[in-house]
């Protein structure tokens, strides 16, 4: 990524999260990982005092307790918050949450694809995007 | 991109608006272009039902009668416009710029490399990424919309 900040994930499925952790592995991304399972345990930690803000959110949709959508309600209505690109990373190809995403200005919608290859040319992608793109900076 | 709609690039100046052009005819992008020379151009053209939407919004920042930044005022509180992605591409390094761009929810933020290579270079993600990327559609709205009647009443 352009920053050094972390990434952020929010997946509540563990094996995905792997996936995630070593598809960046090997692309040598060398941006921390910050795991979060639910929407409400990764807005916990964004209003954390010592955390920094990650440069990226990569977030899953359908997770217990507080699921995408909820999350992007609440985290694209904060000042600060909002300013941090949002990336979908979802099983999901409805319409309907394709809508909702980008109505709640989601800055990418990325169906998983299931073939670790594929998979890891995706998480590429997404590193190449967000390194030539600028970043905003934070105050505080 | 993932899908054959036109791509929309707001932007005043010729040059680079032909450097675009040429980019994406190298990079045998298919898409077509349509090309709105600042802000209010690329409203109207919106808000033209008889026009196509665009999969993906080039947008400048620097321009005459209706900037960037006055642009994404208007497009991102446009219950129809706002789920369009609009990626930022400027000479502008400003980070109230950035700033301000993020807040109004730009899916992106480039500053345009002078050198032509590295511009196609740039273009080729852009293109790369919103391929990946699903898309809106647009239809959706008015299915939203009758059921929202449906439940007021």
């Amino acid at each position: 990524m352009r920053s050094l900040k972390p990434i952020l994930l929010i997946e509540d499925d563990d094996v995905d999260a792997m996936t995630v952790k070593r598809a960046l592995k090997e692309l040598n991304v060398t941006n921390q990982l910050v795991h979060k399972t639910n929407g409400r345990e990764a807005l916990s930690y964004l209003s954390e005092e010592g955390s920094k803000n990650p440069c990226v959110i990569l977030l899953d949709l359908n997770m217990p307790k507080m699921n995408g959508i909820e999350f992007l309600n609440i985290a694209k209505t904060d000042e600060e918050l909002k300013k941090i690109p949002v990336v979908v990373l979802t099983t999901s190809k409805s319409e309907r949450d394709k809508v909702e995403s980008f109505d709640l200005s989601v800055a990418g919608y990325i169906v998983k694809p299931t073939d670790y290859t594929k998979f890891v040319e995706a998480i590429r992608t997404i590193d190449l995007y967000w390194t030539l793109s600028e970043l905003p900076a934070y105050v505080g | 991109m993932r899908n054959s709609k036109p791509i929309l690039l707001v932007e005043d100046d010729n040059v680079d608006a032909m450097t675009v052009k040429r980019a994406l005819k190298d990079l045998r992008v298919t898409n077509p272009l349509v090309h709105s020379a600042n802000g209010e151009e690329a409203i109207g053209y919106l808000r033209n039902d008889a026009n196509e939407k665009p999969c993906v919004i080039l947008l400048d920042l620097n321009m005459p009668k209706m900037n960037g930044i006055e642009f994404l005022k208007v497009a991102k509180s446009d219950e129809m416009l706002k789920r369009i992605p609009a990626v930022v591409l400027t000479t502008s390094k400003d980070d109230r710029d950035k700033v301000e761009s993020f807040e109004l929810n730009v899916a992106g933020y480039i500053v345009k490399p002078v050198d032509y290579k590295k511009f196609v270079e740039a273009i080729r993600i852009v293109n790369l990424y919103w391929t990946l990327s699903e898309l809106p559609s647009h239809e959706q709205e008015n299915e939203n919309a009758k059921l929202e009647t449906h439940i007021a009443y």
